[in-house]
């Protein structure tokens, strides 16, 4: 018994801090989050007890996703997600893939890359906004104005006003953002593949499509996974870039994370609350699997 | 050794405990400036923390020097996103109980969520106290009040919404009489159109809230003050052939607008009518400081006239101060309240900040030329309750229409899809 203290005491002791610490204001919290979505919690007086908030489970989930509005920032999501995944991915790949190969400059051009992701979604959204200016003809700027100066009139779009497809526009700017991240990412993977599998390879008279196919791509997997969860719940958590863009009323770049802060400013705390529960579940989704996974890995 | 390593383990937890407690003690003794002290002080809680509101605040901190030097006065303005951010910490601090001596907020009923929460005090006893219901119009004072007569906030200064700009310049170029007096709204899309077929951007709008604060414009025109009003006590049928009528004006209206709109702040909306980008831009009062601010003259480089169809009815909206419940110095409070609602404040405030006095009493001639068609109207108008600046709902309300009028405006939904949402919204 006091053997078990002794041996278990110290490391106890030296993890309580952060123990606790976590335990009130991640888990705790997402406690407090869960109790409040699940009542009846909608206005002032309920917030601050003058009014009574009955328990009532999982309706306002239900009443959320049964709501168009709120299928609209769901499918925002999704159309956001994918395309910034997929921009992401491809470009920082490329990217990846040109400088892998020795080049000239290429400490240069890495760092031209990577530098946008300096910047803060706030700062570089505002820059945006002006370029993605929806005025066109006569009246256009930012990238309006460029394709009309390079004879490319019929490329001119509203950009993210499009009430379907606005979304994907604040997408072009976090693709530019965040690509030199994964081709970092990438460039990492790369460089950590032994140069003797790809002599092996060659020895082996594989061409340069099988070499990539089952050599180098099988490599990469992990690290392609890495990014993808990244880049993943980061999409999922949007939320600055949209504002600095757009406003948070405006209909067409709605997403979850915007409803909840409208929601809260309303009083509404058991919507933003829900909101902010069926953000949580989504990222769980995608992270949770990645994580066992790594775990297993790990132990083996 | 190994004794030493454990030694070494219990110090470090022993500081990283020290440490997050000294962490949380510094936390509170922070939230807390001087608690000592009673009725010495008054912390005064704002959002107007740049620009020709910075200077009105700083006028009305003058005169409540002059007529309470005994009290001390910390300014508690909080800067950033037109307000938003303010209304978020006092969210913050009044859920913590944690109040400011006294706060800012549109008077009306975007106080209705603090009043159901019992957050503020009812102040109508000040109201007699300082003979403010006679020194306001019965109009201000009706529309102040609740049911059962409680006042919760003594406004330091109104402005007008339903004022529309207008570019002379641009208006005569189009064959346009600048000094035409549109009757109703029919009259006045009749010169949009006109301005339309020229190329000319009639009409600039900029986001969501402007074009809340265009519907209410139009609503008040097609329906009259009185019809207006029912929308907001229940009178009015919001899925009536009236609403409809006037919901088309608004779609015919937002038709002669610039397109990237949904980008764009009020002052880069107005900004298109001083650069002669636009003929006609709806805004509230608080407009002229833009063009004042340009050297722009009133009458020759820009008009400024009722909305058409609003003549006769000033659509108010004002800023005013509460006294929270549990306000650490409710003295100091008082006292702040009673400089806000002084003849003197009001004038030095609305001097600087370019608003007009809800007191009646004001000497016309001690402000700007707009500032006089402005008292005039507002003494001898109707007098109704803005929409988009939370006189006429509360918050939650004014969120909802706001969601509607955006999915409209960006197409998602149809005029009947907008009226039925718009009712909903209303009912709450």
């Amino acid at each position: 018994m006091l053997n078990t203290l002794r041996r278990l005491g110290p490391p106890l002791l030296l993890l309580a801090p952060s123990l606790i610490l976590v335990g009130v204001f991640v888990y705790g919290l997402i406690a407090a989050n869960f109790s409040t979505s699940f009542r009846d919690d909608h206005t002032a007086a309920t917030a601050t007890g003058q009014e009574p908030a009955a328990f009532v489970w999982f309706t306002n989930y239900l009443d959320l996703l049964a709501s168009e509005d709120f299928q609209h920032s769901l499918m925002n999501l999704v159309l956001y997600t994918v395309v910034f995944l997929a921009g992401t991915m491809v470009m920082g790949f490329l990217w990846a893939w040109m400088l892998e190969k020795p080049v000239k400059g290429e400490g240069l051009f890495r760092s031209v890359y990577l530098f946008p992701m300096a910047v803060s979604f706030v700062a570089s959204g505002v820059v945006w906004r002006w370029l993605l200016n929806s005025n066109q003809d006569e009246q256009a700027s930012g990238l309006n104005r460029l394709f009309q100066m390079v004879g490319l009139d019929a490329l001119q779009n509203n950009w993210w006003n499009n009430v379907t497809f606005g979304i994907i526009a604040i997408a072009i700017p976090a693709i530019w953002q965040l690509s030199g991240y994964v081709m970092a990412l990438f460039l990492a993977g790369f460089r950590g593949i032994p140069n003797e599998l790809r002599e092996a390879a060659r020895m082996d008279g594989a061409s340069e499509w099988k070499l990539y196919r089952h050599v180098l791509f099988p490599q990469l997997s992990p690290v392609a996974l890495s990014a993808l969860i990244i880049i993943g719940h980061m999409s999922l958590k949007a939320f600055d870039l949209i504002m600095s863009i757009s406003k948070p009323a405006n209909y067409q770049t709605k997403v979850p994370a915007v409803d909840m802060f409208v929601f809260k400013s309303s009083f509404d705390y058991a919507n933003a609350a829900a909101v902010g529960s069926i953000l949580l579940i989504i990222v769980a989704l995608v992270i949770v699997p990645y994580l066992i996974r790594t775990n297993r890995e790990e132990k083996r | 050794m190994r004794l030493n390593r454990r030694m070494t383990a219990t110090v470090a937890t022993a500081a990283v405990l020290g440490l997050t407690l000294a962490a949380c003690g510094g936390g509170d003794t922070g939230g807390d400036n001087g608690g000592e002290g009673g009725g010495s002080q008054v912390e005064v809680f704002t959002w107007w923390a740049a620009g020709s509101e910075k200077a009105g605040l700083d006028a009305l901190v003058g005169e409540f020097e002059k007529q309470h030097p005994d009290i001390e006065f910390v300014n508690g303005a909080v800067a950033g996103g037109a307000g938003s951010a303010a209304k978020d910490l006092l969210q913050t601090r009044l859920q913590a109980q944690d109040p400011p001596d006294t706060f800012q907020a549109h008077a009306g009923m975007e106080l209705q969520d603090y009043i159901d929460a019992a957050q503020i005090e009812d102040v109508s006893d000040l109201y007699d106290e300082f003979g403010l219901t006679d020194a306001f119009p019965a109009d201000l004072v009706d529309r102040l009040s609740s049911d059962d007569g409680a006042i919760y906030s003594i406004p330091s200064n109104i402005h007008r919404a339903n004022v529309v700009w207008a570019n002379p310049t641009v208006l005569e170029e189009n064959d346009i009489d600048p000094a035409a007096e549109y009757a109703d709204l029919d009259a006045w899309i009749a010169d949009l159109e006109k301005l339309d077929a020229a190329g000319v951007t009639p009409l600039s709008v900029g986001t969501t809230w402007t074009q809340v604060h265009l519907l209410e414009t139009v609503l008040l025109a097609s329906l009259g003050a009185e019809a207006y009003n029912g929308l907001w006590d229940g009178s009015t049928d919001w899925e009536g052939a009236e609403v409809t009528a006037a919901l088309e004006n608004f779609e015919t209206l937002m038709g002669f607008t610039n397109d990237d709109r949904d980008g764009l702040d009020w002052p880069e909306a107005t900004q298109m009518v001083i650069d002669g980008g636009a003929a006609f831009n709806v805004m509230g009062d608080w407009a002229v400081a833009a063009f004042e601010e340009q050297d722009k003259a009133l009458g020759t480089d820009f008009t400024a006239a009722p909305v058409p169809g609003t003549d006769g009815t000033f659509d108010f909206l004002a800023d005013s101060f509460t006294l929270p419940v549990g306000a650490p110095h409710p003295d100091g409070a008082k006292a702040w309240l009673e400089t806000v609602g002084s003849l003197e404040g009001q004038v030095a405030f609305n001097q600087a900040k370019g608003s007009i006095p809800a007191r009646t009493d004001a000497d016309p001639a001690d402000f700007s030329e707009y500032q006089q068609t402005a008292i005039e109207s507002f003494a001898n108008d109707t007098i109704v309750s803005s929409l988009a600046h939370g006189a006429a709902t509360p918050v939650a309300t004014l969120n909802a229409v706001s969601d509607a009028t955006s999915k409209f405006t960006t197409g998602a939904s149809d005029l009947a899809g907008f009226q039925s949402e718009l009712a909903a919204a209303a009912q709450g």
